[in-house]
């Protein structure tokens, strides 16, 4: 669907993205992670045709994006990092804009209702761009790029500057509808690539430094299998006791946390787990364990240094090397809400 | 091209600035005719525009042109409009006549004056036209001239800035050139090639004299090397629009 090769981009003497090659296959969804000035925003720029290349070959569905741009820019629907609304229009004034721009077969009316039903926007369809809120604004950014239904959604960090709420209901938009349309969305957020992206792209420095499907990245990506512990408990008994648990390595007092609790991390050899091992400790002494959860952060933390490495090669360096086995995958699971399904038609359209 | 012209002709509508161009434009074309009217000028010759009037669209009409572009550019909403499946010039042209047809509908008051006139005098109501053509391609031109500068910077400030200064210069290329004298007589080689550079600049101070071509529409006659003027002279600075928003991809 989408073929990229050998694209590179330079303003004036930078060189904000090198020698980048991938190809996306029909329905599939890409995540592009990468920190902030990565060029993740420029290689969309230039896959949507806003921007030239300075070098290499891109294609949509078979059209070149330099040869035939109208064609390619047909079958792109693009969410830019600042979503491009007239503020002065009104919400369904804008999609009728933007459905008439875009040359639109789809019958107009009915078109957009479904579009901004799907995204929820149709009870502030008859307001003031300029008077929504950041979230509503995303949204209509959203039904802009949907209208014409393209094959492609190119998304450029959809849920920046949202709520939790509404990220979770756009991260479960992007699931429903990436099971009829190429999406490749961009983020610096990991948790959230690993939400709803099947494959993950990492750029640092304009250049791709992975490219991987998310269960092997991450695998390769964490090491660290340390867990948080919340005991009520005497901290000073509780952290030698932790210590003597069997394949520990060490334990560190995080401090406390609730009235009586403390939150200690509890950090493994390597490749052992010792939930059980904790808890039966806890257990024993006849204290009560709140929680225990996975040291989430790491990941990301990791990530953090892979894309803060001095230079590429040492990141590439540092993902060949850390090849073993990890069994505590991220739990994403509390960040997937089953959505009402009164929106669900839109998937037959 | 419609869908952008739709846009950009309704925005003019959303916040002042629409009413504040036609008012300012209603204002002169009244004034004017309220004098000429009143100081019982023969109304045979009533021409469209008056020498105040063409004064005051040099001013007024990068008020229109000021946002076309450079507002795009800074609320980035040239996203949508660029990764559209449109070719770049029809987004400039769509532009352009929505800036075109505001300003043309500017000139409606001049239908009822004409009216005003026809129905106490017998004048040819070609002499009208002729005119009224005029005003039209110099304002076309003006507006190609204020929408390619808008093109070039992302702040309108800046736009309408230097789009004033660039009108203040048409404006008075005439006057400018009438102060320079160019020797007739020279003594050496210098002397020459002084006099031909003079020569030159003063030609194209002339060349640059809008309001001479536009007078001479109502002068009751239509020369086609007036219409041509100003038509390339659009057409010059839509083309330079165009290239300068397809430079701004590749930098």
């Amino acid at each position: 669907m989408i073929e990229v090769t050998g694209l590179s981009k330079r303003y004036g003497t930078y060189l904000a993205v090198e020698n980048v090659s991938f190809s996306i296959n029909k329905g599939e969804i890409v995540g592009f992670l990468g920190p902030n000035g990565a060029g993740k925003s420029t290689i969309m720029n230039i896959l949507t045709g806003y921007l030239s290349l300075t070098q290499g070959k891109v294609t949509i569905d078979g059209f070149d994006i330099a040869e035939n741009p109208e064609e390619a820019k047909k079958r792109i629907g693009y969410l830019p990092e600042l979503p491009p609304l007239y503020t002065d229009m009104k919400v369904r004034e804008y999609l009728n804009f933007v459905y008439d721009l875009k040359k639109v077969k789809f019958p107009k009316g009915p078109h957009i209702d479904e579009i901004m039903r799907l995204v929820r926007i149709d009870h502030v369809q008859n307001r003031l761009i300029r008077n929504l809120s950041k979230g509503y604004r995303q949204r209509v950014g959203f039904a802009q790029a949907l209208i014409g239904n393209p094959d492609v959604l190119i998304l450029d960090e959809p849920t920046v500057g949202l709520d939790p709420q509404q990220i979770i209901e756009i991260r479960n938009l992007i699931t429903r509808l990436g099971k009829n349309h190429t999406i490749i969305l961009s983020s610096h957020i990991l948790s959230e690539i690993q939400a709803v992206c099947d494959r993950i792209i990492i750029i640092n420095y304009g250049e791709i430094i992975a490219d991987d499907l998310q269960d092997n990245l991450s695998e390769k990506l964490s090491t660290d299998h340390s867990l948080v512990a919340r005991v009520i408990c005497d901290d000073r008994d509780m952290l030698a006791a932790l210590k003597t648990v069997k394949d520990v390595k060490d334990v560190v007092l995080l401090g406390k946390k609730e009235s009586g609790a403390y939150d200690f991390e509890i950090i493994p050899e390597e490749g052992a787990d010792i939930r059980a091992g904790v808890s039966n400790r806890i257990a024993e002494r006849k204290k009560t364990l709140l929680s225990l959860t996975s040291n989430r952060l790491t990941l990301e933390q990791i990530f953090l240094k892979l894309t803060q490495a001095p230079n590429n090669d040492e990141a590439r360096k540092m993902l060949g090397l850390n090849e073993q086995k990890d069994d505590i995958s991220v739990d994403t699971s509390d960040i997937v809400i089953e959505m009402p399904t009164e929106t669900e038609k839109e998937d037959e359209e | 091209m419609l869908a952008v012209f739709k846009r950009e002709f309704k925005a003019y509508f959303a916040n002042p600035l629409g009413f504040i161009f036609l008012a300012v434009i209603f204002f002169f074309i009244g004034f004017g005719f309220y004098q000429m009217f009143g100081a019982g000028a023969p109304m045979v010759e009533f021409a469209v525009l008056f020498p105040a009037q063409v004064g005051i669209l040099f001013f007024v009409i990068p008020v229109i042109t000021m946002r076309l572009f450079s507002d795009e550019r800074r609320t980035k909403t040239d996203q949508v409009l660029f990764t559209a499946p449109v070719k770049l010039i029809n987004i400039v042209l769509g532009k352009f006549l929505a800036s075109f047809v505001l300003y043309a509908i500017s000139f409606a008051p001049t239908i009822i004056f004409q009216i005003i006139v026809m129905s106490f005098v017998s004048v040819n109501v070609f002499y009208y036209i002729y005119a009224l053509i005029g005003a039209m391609l110099f304002g076309a031109a003006l507006i190609a001239v204020g929408m390619f500068i808008s093109s070039l910077t992302e702040s309108p400030i800046i736009s309408i800035i230097f789009t004033l200064v660039a009108n203040v210069f048409i404006m008075f290329a005439g006057s400018f050139a009438g102060m320079i004298s160019v020797p007739s007589t020279t003594n050496n080689i210098f002397e020459t090639v002084w006099a031909f550079i003079l020569k030159t600049f003063v030609n194209f101070l002339n060349g640059m004299d809008f309001v001479n071509v536009l007078s001479s529409f109502s002068n009751q006659a239509l020369a086609l090397k007036d219409i041509v003027f100003f038509v390339s002279i659009t057409a010059a600075f839509i083309f330079l629009t165009e290239r300068s928003l397809e430079k701004r991809r590749w930098s």
